[in-house]
């Protein structure tokens, strides 16, 4: 079989979508949609079926992630998140988490074991939330020092403890997220980044002057790579060195994600996601493009039957009526599409994505959902 | 199209798409608003972009002001004499009145233009940006000749206008 970029495209909603999350078994699949995250079940059959709507937020909902226990965390525009725990009749129970942001939440992300998760905000605060046993609710504790505008993408490092973050005031920080009782000291001790993590620490700061749109972790090499909106991927590691590379089409990506230790797959406005590839030591370069469109030399539709016009202009009757008549067949034709141009499996701006399939570290599937209201899996 | 016309189109063209590449944005002055930041009074600089200035002459300009989720657009429309004046503004208006249907259309140009835009990222989300971008430069390779189309319309009338009534005094 020949190799297909496009693994599957599934035309979920109509509106656009900022976030998805597949289960860890892959066969749920949440989904942001206007005020609602909808839920779909991936069976034998063709189409995913919508299996739960949760809807208890008012304002539309920005992100979206699921644990590795199964746990969806859904955060809002009106300032709330809540975490849906499945039950067995496949119907979930919400539960407010205590952000205490007067803003709104724009980015959620579960840490690696599950039981913690960060959440950032308009606030200017990241708010790293867990469980509490005795009063039964997800209780957050605050970072806010130095951050200076909205927090727009967040990722937890493998060891749980380092959090990395951008947003719209050009830095993108690594903070340490350490709970006390819940994380432990083995976690992170021998880490190349510091000695020691006490919560909300600002471990590392890079200026990048443009938006930080999404940000990676790749622990096993410790290097993160971030995505801004002048058009760049950048790498960045712990003794600060500093790759950068431009976007082919000049547009920004939206989002990144690592491939392999020296592969990062990016995707954004140009609607297809581009290929990264690491070339030397602290140097990245283009690698390939991804399902993009070759533009062919096409003609727009020919506009009706032309000749014909002709010939009874040339008669000389009727000639007002039939000048009227082709001036509207112009007029109709204004937005003149031509039927062989190819589009890509994403119509508009690819908004996320998540690996699909992954095996030894190296991810051979990707999902990506786009502002088309499309989740689109590719293969790499 | 003449010469000097397609490199000025051009270079609209790339700016635009560059400007249009918006998110979805919460305002993060007040609590539980979504609004265009371009056109709010703003104490976070950092959420406006830098405006984008391209003339082709002295009568012929763009300005782009890109913003974290909006885009405004305003373009100054050639008019060399009075008539051309009166014809632009009466056609913006023409225009400005119908505000709703036109979608991106702002109903107030900025000051110093003939006609201003706003794109949105509700608009990027419900529309193709390429599609957004050529309704743009049609608009404005457009205009040029309706203006101008209307302008000789206008004098033909009036001469033949000038003509029967003159003719009255011809003996």
């Amino acid at each position: 079989m020949p190799y297909q970029s496009v693994a599957a495209v599934y035309k979920l909603v109509k509106a656009p979508i900022y976030s998805h999350c597949f289960s860890q078994d892959k066969s749920l699949l949440a989904v942001t949609c206007k005020n609602d995250c909808l839920v779909y079940r991936f069976d034998n059959g063709p189409a995913p079926q919508l299996v739960a709507t949760l809807a208890n937020h008012d304002k539309t909902v920005t992100a979206v992630d699921i644990s590795i226990h199964g746990r969806i965390l859904t955060c809002s525009q009106d300032r709330n998140a809540y975490v849906w725990e499945p039950l067995s009749d496949g119907t979930y129970k919400p539960t407010l988490v205590l952000l205490r942001i007067n803003r709104a939440a724009t980015c959620v992300s579960w840490a690696p074991n599950g039981y913690k998760f960060a959440v950032g905000s308009s606030a200017r605060i990241i708010a790293v939330c867990y469980y509490e046993q005795e009063n039964n609710w997800w209780v957050s504790k605050h970072i806010k020092k130095p951050i200076k505008s909205t927090v727009q993408c967040l990722s937890w490092h493998a060891n749980g403890v380092l959090l990395a973050s951008g947003g719209t005031d050009g830095f993108m920080r690594i903070f340490s997220g350490f709970i006390k009782g819940l994380d432990n000291k083995e976690s992170v001790a021998g880490s190349p980044w510091g000695e020691k993590f006490p919560f909300g620490s600002l471990i590392r700061e890079f200026y990048h002057g443009s938006y930080i749109e999404d940000v990676q972790w790749r622990s096993s090499v410790e290097k993160v790579g971030y995505v801004s909106h002048e058009g760049a991927l950048t790498v960045v590691d712990y003794a600060n060195n500093h790759a950068k590379v431009n976007a082919p089409d000049g547009l920004p990506f939206n989002a990144l994600l690592w491939i392999n230790d020296h592969e990062i797959l990016c995707a954004g406005f140009s609607n297809h996601p581009v290929l990264f590839a690491e070339s030397g030591a602290n140097q990245w370069q283009f690698a390939k493009d991804i399902d993009k469109v070759i533009a062919s030399a096409s003609s727009p539709i020919a506009s009706g039957n032309e000749d014909l016009d002709e010939s009874e202009d040339a008669n000389g009757n009727g000639t007002f009526g039939i000048s009227a008549l082709r001036k509207f067949k112009q007029l109709d034709l204004k937005g003149k599409v031509s039927t062989d141009v190819k589009e890509t499996a994403h119509e508009n701006t690819i908004t996320q994505l998540l690996p699909y399939a992954e095996a030894n570290g190296q991810v051979s599937k990707v999902s990506a959902c786009g502002l088309d209201g499309k989740v689109v899996i590719y293969n790499i | 199209m003449s010469q000097s016309l397609r490199p000025y189109l051009t270079a609209v063209r790339y700016s635009l798409e560059a400007a249009l590449t918006l998110t979805n944005f919460s305002s993060q002055e007040v609590e539980r608003h979504n609004r265009p930041e371009i056109e709010v009074p703003n104490t976070s600089a950092e959420l406006l972009l830098q405006p984008m200035h391209i003339a082709r002459s002295e009568t012929e300009q763009v300005l782009i002001e890109p913003s974290v989720n909006s885009v405004r657009i305003s373009l100054m429309v050639k008019q060399a004499d009075e008539i051309e004046q009166i014809l632009v503004h009466k056609f913006t208006i023409f225009l400005e009145q119908r505000a709703e249907a036109f979608h991106i259309l702002r109903r107030v140009p900025i000051k110093g233009y003939s006609i201003s835009f706003l794109i949105t990222n509700k608009h990027t989300e419900s529309m193709k940006t390429g599609k957004l971008v050529d309704f743009i430069i049609e608009f404005m390779e457009e205009v040029d000749k309706e203006i101008s189309e209307m302008k000789l319309f206008l004098n033909a009338r009036a001469r033949f206008v000038a003509n029967e009534y003159l003719g009255e005094f011809v003996y």
